[in-house]
């Protein structure tokens, strides 16, 4: 990873390019994200800093974390999270990482906790078929089938079931950056990102880029 | 919400007249050819509006050598070079689509009298 920053998704609005051509978009509001730490291979065996992000009350910090921020000196974040950079030479504890950090046309992975959907049937969470509703049916949304019968007398490890759906970490790979503006913070990246609106999500240089 | 919305207006456009439905226009678009740009007339009655703010967009429909043909731009789109209302149409449906089905004299809208 050699560049990254912590935003807030805002929703999603549709753009003009200069062809005339609508892009869908997500905007993140990314940073201002102020640096807490630097952990370094000497000392920690690896290279990473310590970023915060977003306001919070007072109240609801609690000693020990409030610590970590009196000991960079800096004003307390609501959202503390470690970027493994390659290189974290360029930063020092204090400093500010903005939105700028990325620039227009460059492919990022946005990571994100997904939407919750509570228990979710097979349709839903596995992309099953449905029986018919009406004529006499009596199969409508079930799973179906559990395998064979005698043999092998079991239902096989990893059967694709009902079960809990969204709400777990998950990354969208190679969205382009659409465009960046410094003043407000915003990035503009192509196409959907995890999560809900004021969701949490890192944005990160694409590994497939 | 805000911010969204503030993305939005820097892209609403503010040049183009009031237009309805019913009402007979002339669209001039910004066509692309190789790198050449040429202005294309599209001229016909305007069947719906849908949407709103940045996503809204309008269909017109014409009869192109017997055929019925419908654009769908969006109002905001920086391809629309500009739009001339020719008439005024009095209708009372926000959609018409059943100028589809009448050909001739009987898919005509009348014009608003002052």
């Amino acid at each position: 990873m050699k560049k990254a920053i912590l935003g807030r998704k805002v929703g999603m609005t549709q753009i003009f390019d200069e062809t005339g051509r609508v892009i869908p978009v997500t905007v993140i509001e990314a940073g201002p994200c102020v640096v807490i730490q630097k952990k370094t291979v000497e000392t920690d065996g690896y290279n990473a800093i310590k970023v915060g992000f977003g306001d919070i009350r007072e109240k609801l910090v609690n000693k020990p974390v409030k610590g970590q921020f009196a000991k960079a000196n800096v004003k307390l974040r609501r959202f503390v999270k470690e970027l493994r950079l390659e290189d974290i030479t360029g930063y020092e504890v204090g400093s500010e990482l903005k939105a700028d950090v990325f620039s227009a046309g460059d492919k990022v992975d946005v990571t994100g906790t997904s939407k919750g959907k509570g228990f979710a049937g097979g349709i839903k969470r596995w992309n099953f078929n449905r029986g018919p509703m009406s004529h006499g049916s009596k199969y409508h949304r079930g799973v179906g089938s559990m395998g064979a019968s005698s043999y092998p007398s079991r239902t096989f490890k990893g059967k694709r079931m009902p079960g809990h759906l969204g709400n777990v970490k998950s990354t969208i790979q190679n969205l382009e950056v659409v465009r960046v503006d410094a003043e407000r913070n915003l990035i503009l990246v192509r196409g959907a990102v995890p999560g809900p609106k004021k969701g949490l999500v890192i944005i990160k240089d694409s590994v497939k880029a | 919400m805000d911010l969204i919305r503030a993305i939005e207006a820097e892209q609403l456009r503010s040049d183009l007249p009031e237009f309805n439905v019913g009402d007979t226009v002339k669209v001039h678009v910004k066509v692309k050819e190789g790198n050449r740009e040429r202005i294309q007339v599209f001229e016909g009655i305007v069947l719906k509006r849908q949407n709103g703010g940045i996503r809204e967009t309008f269909t017109v429909r014409r009869i192109s050598y017997g055929v019925g043909v419908e654009r769908t731009f969006p109002v905001n789109s920086p391809m629309i070079d500009k739009i001339e209302v020719v008439r005024r149409g009095k209708v009372r449906r926000a959609k018409l689509y059943y100028l589809r089905k009448r050909v001739g004299k009987a898919a005509k809208v009348k014009e608003i009298m002052y």
